[in-house]
């Protein structure tokens, strides 16, 4: 491929993937509703749950846009979720994060039916899961779909066995068959041994990981997890989100993960909806919702969260200012960095791969001994980092080194410059547009 | 007060009776004969166990279940039963408990699980229950007399009436006490009903129904002993004979024997619900 059509592309493509996520995501909808084919795994339109005995009334003050405090007032019907619409991608992690009482569990008891909506559709593979028939219903959580929960919902009358063959067993599956799934999910939980033992012998922890293995052992396209770290000590809340991390990039289920903690939401969420008082307010990657939050409650929710552990590199580098080729000489890399104020300047090749680095001190030596090649001072060992390494991993490296991080792709090709200044102030909450 | 009449209730209760009694008189006696036949039987075999031997094995099973100091009551509780001579009378009585609380078992629980299901159902069975339990014994002891003749089969009858409610009322609240969170662990992997019942909210309410299981066995006990009025015989019949021809020692004895025997069924019913190996959470 010609290079000067590779950089092409990358030109175009770059501002609009980092800058307009969502517009991407936009025009990847439309073009899926032409083609008509490809469906979301999880389809939610317009979601509606009322809880009390007499919703209609309820349900056309709130479609005429009377506020839930209202509703409550005037007809004793309370909203639990409201106009909530989204979709969720096969092998995506979809959290689902807000205060407690803002509606996400209920949200998501309505997507097993656990909860009966009130209105809307909710369409897995297509099909509407509000509209089943009981049968079918039955049939659709033994095989498609599987809940994790909060307090882990182990049966204590059970060995650890048999409480994670449960789902096989409401399916009819042979018992040596279903012995021999159970120990498998077992193992990939890492509870091997423990197969005899009941619940009561295990700690919170091990007893969530029984409650993942359940949920893992019918091998469900879906999971659906409420709040399954909550009841954690932090500890062992961090290891098991590692964990889940794990499993989900070797398996590549859909998840659709309900939290209160936001630092958990954006450790794990491919996307995040973000809920309060019932309605989905912000739906969006992790970065998005830290850096263009939509209106000032998302703002004021992500204030405090740990940004380090949630922001990559992309978002807070800054373009390369001054770049020098192998065949420039060091007096124009001398001159650049003068102009620039720097004290390094990288090298690039002609297709933008990162070759290395050079130092203001090393170049005027060479001006000075009137060698007029850059190669016999480009230095190499830079610390590097991907657009998607997280800032956590890179703070160290940061404060200790001197020369700033390049930030290269995996042609090598360097992206961008993360400098103290700019990772500081991506810290601190500033707005990407202040960078560019 | 003149102006409101009397309330005919005692007219109407005859009368239904009465009328009860003429039309299906025929088919409760041949059930009445059925279960004559049940309760003789059980009876039989009770009487056919050399004593020496069902001694030994309740105490080996209220060792087993209750500890050593019962099983050591037990032993020199029931060797007093045989040494004053009311071993089979015993026998009666215990043949009549089992018969009732087996019957309580098999139709107190599924309505016991019908009571914690069905809403309507509760609100039904609730007031009936207080009925039965408040109800004073001798109200429907004597009544059953024309339908069921006398002997041990009303003395069950009366005795299921009095015996039962526990065993509903516990059924329904040991059900209705399964977390929330399990209930829905069983449906989101897609259980059915029944899987429902006899995977998750049985084996849950277990400890519950059978407390509702022991009450069940004393109160049986106990209203056993009040049917020798109407001729159900058993260690009740001669407390009976005892106060009836002043004969107060022999009323003693039986009085303790029914103490005893009492006290082994509680304790080793008692710790069926807790010996659970596996452990409760």
């Amino acid at each position: 491929m010609p290079i000067g059509l590779n950089g092409h592309h990358i030109f175009v493509a770059m501002p609009v993937m980092s800058l307009h996520h969502g517009l991407i995501m936009a025009t990847h909808d439309l073009h899926r509703m032409k083609e008509g084919m490809i469906l979301a795994k999880i389809e939610i339109r317009n979601l509606t749950k009322i809880y009390g005995n007499n919703v209609e009334k309820a349900l056309q003050m709130l479609k005429d846009g009377s506020s839930n405090q209202r509703i409550r007032e005037k007809t004793r019907q309370v909203v639990g979720v409201r106009e909530a619409s989204f979709s969720v991608d096969e092998g995506e992690c979809f959290v689902i994060m807000g205060l407690s009482g803002s509606g996400k569990s209920t949200l998501l008891r309505c997507i097993n039916r656990l909860i009966k909506a009130t209105e809307g559709e909710i369409l897995i593979d297509g099909e509407d899961v509000n509209k089943m028939a009981p049968r079918r219903l039955e049939a659709l959580r033994q095989e498609k779909m599987a809940m994790v929960f909060q307090r882990f919902a182990l049966l204590p009358h059970r060995t650890i066995l048999d409480n994670i063959a449960y789902g096989l067993e409401v399916q009819g599956m042979r018992r040596s068959e279903r012995y021999e799934k159970a120990l498998q999910a077992l193992e990939l939980v890492g509870l091997k041994g423990w197969e005899d033992a009941y619940p009561g012998n295990l700690s919170g922890g091990m007893q969530q990981r029984v409650g993942i293995a359940r949920a893992l052992a019918t091998d469900p396209d879906i999971l659906l997890m409420d709040e399954p770290f909550s009841a954690l000590d932090p500890l062992i809340r961090q290891d098991m989100q590692d964990e889940l991390l794990g499993i989900q990039q070797k398996l590549q289920k859909t998840i659709l993960f309900v939290t209160h903690d936001l630092d958990e939401a954006l450790k794990l969420g491919d996307r995040i909806a973000l809920m309060k008082d019932a309605s989905i307010v912000q739906i969006g990657s992790p970065e998005e919702i830290l850096l263009s939050p939509a209106s000032d409650y998302v703002a004021r929710f992500v204030e405090n969260v740990n940004r380090s552990r949630a922001l990559t590199a992309s978002a807070v580098m800054v373009k390369p200012r001054a770049v020098a080729h192998p065949k420039d000489g060091p007096l124009t890399a001398l001159t650049f960095m003068e102009k620039h104020g720097l004290s390094t300047l990288f090298v690039t090749d002609r297709s933008g791969r990162l070759q290395g680095y050079v130092q203001a001190e090393d170049a005027s030596d060479l001006v000075d001994k009137g060698i007029r090649e850059l190669d016999g001072i480009i230095r190499d060992d830079m610390p590097t980092a991907t657009p998607d390494t997280m800032l956590a991993d890179i703070l160290d490296t940061l404060a200790y080194c001197k020369v700033p991080v390049a930030v290269i792709d995996e042609q090598r090709k360097l992206k961008g410059v993360l400098v103290r200044g700019s990772v500081i102030a991506g810290l601190a909450g500033e707005r990407r547009g202040s960078h560019a | 007060m003149h102006s409101i009449p009397r309330l005919p209730l005692a007219q109407w209760t005859d009368q239904l009776i009465n009328y009860l009694q003429a039309n299906w008189g025929t088919s409760t006696q041949a059930f009445s004969n059925q279960m004559e036949s049940f309760i003789k039987g059980l009876q039989q075999v009770l009487i056919a166990i050399p004593p020496e031997l069902f001694i030994i094995v309740m105490a080996f099973l209220a060792w087993w279940l209750a500890g050593r100091k019962m099983a050591i009551f037990s032993l020199l509780g029931l060797f007093f039963i045989y040494n004053v001579q009311l071993w089979e009378v015993t026998m009666e009585t215990l043949s009549m408990v089992i018969a009732s609380v087996l019957l309580c078992a098999v139709v107190g629980i599924p309505l016991g699980i019908f009571s914690a299901k069905n809403r309507t159902a509760h609100q039904l069975i609730s007031p009936v229950l207080d009925f039965m339990q408040t109800l004073p014994a001798f109200v429907y002891l004597l009544p059953a007399i024309p339908f069921f003749g006398l002997g041990v089969v009303p003395g069950v009858l009366t005795t299921i009436i009095f015996a039962m409610p526990p065993v509903i009322r516990l059924t329904d609240l040991g059900l209705r006490q399964v977390p929330e969170e399990l209930i829905e662990l069983g449906k989101s992997f897609g259980s059915t009903f029944f899987q429902m019942l006899f995977k998750i909210e049985l084996p849950l309410a277990r400890a519950t129904i059978l407390a509702g299981i022991n009450q069940c066995i004393m109160l049986s006990l106990s209203m056993v002993v009040i049917a020798a009025m109407i001729g159900a015989k058993g260690l009740g019949g001669v407390v009976w004979r005892a106060i009836q021809t002043l004969k107060f020692g022999m009323g003693f004895e039986a009085g303790v024997a029914i103490v005893v025997i009492a006290i082994i069924l509680d304790r080793i019913t008692q710790n069926l619900g807790k010996n659970n190996k596996k452990g409760e959470i």
